[in-house]
């Protein structure tokens, strides 16, 4: 009897309820602003891609809302390079992208990853294999690289699938006498990521980066100091 | 014998469901001896037999995101989009729908565990959500659904095993089990409201088959994972469900002994109201 007092007492005490219903009520919304927020935050300005992406894809803006994350270019690829991004990777979930240094690009001519696509965010204007634009390799080590050091090792400028064009070997003169400096033309690389697979340093000195890591943005501050 | 036939007679709509959810899994994930699979892809967008799907609510994401048309694609969805439309949008939820699996055996577990407590959670919250995902994409120009969506996670990372995909289903197991009743899948999953409005007008529908062999028992509802789509039907005052959250699972089916109740496709226009037919016995 004491008990049914009791509850019926707190049940006739809705102030409290309210109040609570409130306070849900008002972290409910905020927790929809700040989605909200942190949505339009984030995406402006469109992030560059920190991942190669495969041959045909769109600029990264496009290419994250072009792609339904449905893994048929990762099928359709006959070297198995590709995978979909997991949450840990640094690419929207579910999207392909592929690691030069375990697995670069074979560059099939006839692109059957691009083909796969249903939506287009592997381009299907990309017929030429040799126009793709998946990244751009950069000679990153130059204190490591053992063309720097003065030997000839040329093993990127060797396995490049595009050879002599992509990377050519061009001569420095130093103190120590002629170096042969393997140099990217960022116009003829594709990004395969050949050249940093072979690398025989345990960490390439040579790196494909996705264009605009590799080679700079122009514009987002004023040149020279002020 | 007869037991094991009465046992599958049934669970006829149930097991069907499960043997077609499987075949579909299978199809994606079980390679065949010649090389290749049956369906590449996922359930985002497939290929079967050089046909192409597409999941038109992930489609529609990528619209709002700012996609350009793809032409592949978008014969995909129409070809869905058709599918779903005529017969009915949640057809996906029971009969495709991978996570169906995982919060059909959280009910079940439920059921066993005798859980009562239930956090109650509007229907319409899930449209919220539909709504949101569709906004979201438009602001961040990324498809906002597909980060978290674990249908698809359930294909691209689960089966291939990966602790972010276990994580998320766990917590979907978990959530229906001691939270709310039916809780995904019946309030939070934007895919499934997606379908629910897409298939408003699905043909494929349970309707009641004739007066008086319904003994108003309510088993039906008590099975429905969307109790309210069949209360019109059970209460007499409408001859077919017609709401667009049945997920024509057949579960009333299975369960109604009287036969009061049948699945049938009917293209004609919706006839007016006037009682369930009366069906004289011979």
């Amino acid at each position: 009897m004491v008990d049914k007092i009791s509850v019926a007492a707190e049940i006739a005490e809705p102030e409290r309820r309210k109040v609570f219903r409130k306070m849900f009520r008002q972290l409910g919304a905020a927790t929809v602003i700040t989605m909200f927020g942190k949505a339009v935050l984030d995406s402006r300005p469109a992030r560059a891609a920190s991942v190669l992406r495969p041959p045909g894809a769109l600029p990264e803006p496009e290419f994250n809302a072009a792609c339904i994350r449905c893994g048929l270019c990762v099928e359709a690829c006959p070297y198995d390079i590709l995978h979909l991004a997991s949450w840990s990777d640094p690419a929207p979930t579910g999207t392909p992208y592929f690691v030069g240094r375990t697995d670069p690009c074979r560059m099939c001519p006839d692109i059957p990853c691009a083909r796969a696509c249903p939506t287009g965010a592997l381009s299907p204007l990309l017929t030429d294999i040799k126009k793709a634009d998946m990244g751009v390799a950069v000679l990153v080590g130059h204190e490591t690289c053992l063309n720097y050091k003065g030997l000839t090792c040329s093993i990127c400028v060797r396995v490049c699938p595009i050879i002599g064009e992509a990377i050519s070997l061009k001569p420095i003169k130093n103190e120590r006498g002629v170096l042969q400096i393997p140099t990217v033309d960022s116009s003829k690389c594709t990004g395969c990521g050949t050249c940093e697979k072979h690398c025989v340093l345990s960490e390439a000195a040579i790196r494909v980066l996705p264009r605009e890591l590799g080679l700079g943005v122009e514009g987002a501050q004023s040149v020279g100091r002020w | 014998m007869r037991r094991l036939q009465a046992m599958l007679y049934r669970n006829r709509w149930l097991f069907s469901r499960r043997i077609v959810q499987l075949l579909i899994i299978a199809a994606f994930a079980v390679e065949l001896p010649a090389g290749g699979y049956f369906a590449q892809g996922n359930l985002s967008s497939s290929v079967w037999f050089g046909i192409g799907l597409t999941d038109p609510y992930i489609w529609l994401q990528s619209l709002f995101s700012g996609a350009p048309l793809g032409k592949a694609a978008l014969i995909g969805v129409v070809i869905v989009a058709v599918f779903y439309l005529l017969l009915g949008g949640r057809i996906y939820c029971s009969w495709v729908c991978p996570i169906n699996l995982v919060t059909d055996f959280s009910y079940w577990v439920r059921q066993k565990l005798n859980i009562k407590s239930n956090f109650t959670l509007s229907k319409n919250l899930r449209v919220a959500i539909l709504v949101l995902s569709l906004l979201l994409s438009l602001l961040s120009g990324t498809l906002a659904w597909e980060t978290i969506n674990p249908i698809t996670l359930f294909q691209r990372e689960l089966m291939w095993g990966s602790v972010a995909g276990a994580t998320v289903l766990a917590s979907i197991f978990l959530f229906d089990i001691f939270v709310t009743r039916r809780g995904w899948c019946s309030h939070i999953c934007p895919v499934g409201a997606f379908y629910s409005e897409l298939g408003r007008g699905g043909r494929l529908r349970v309707k009641a088959t004739q007066a008086g062999a319904c003994h108003g028992c309510t088993e039906c509802i008590k099975v429905c994972p969307e109790p309210h789509v069949l209360a019109p039907v059970v209460s007499k005052k409408a001859a077919y469900v017609t709401h667009g959250d049945c997920t024509r699972c057949g579960a009333c089916l299975d369960q109604c002994s009287t036969g009061a109740l049948a699945m049938s496709l009917n293209f004609k226009r919706p006839a007016v109201f006037k009682g369930i037919p009366v069906v004289s016995g011979d």
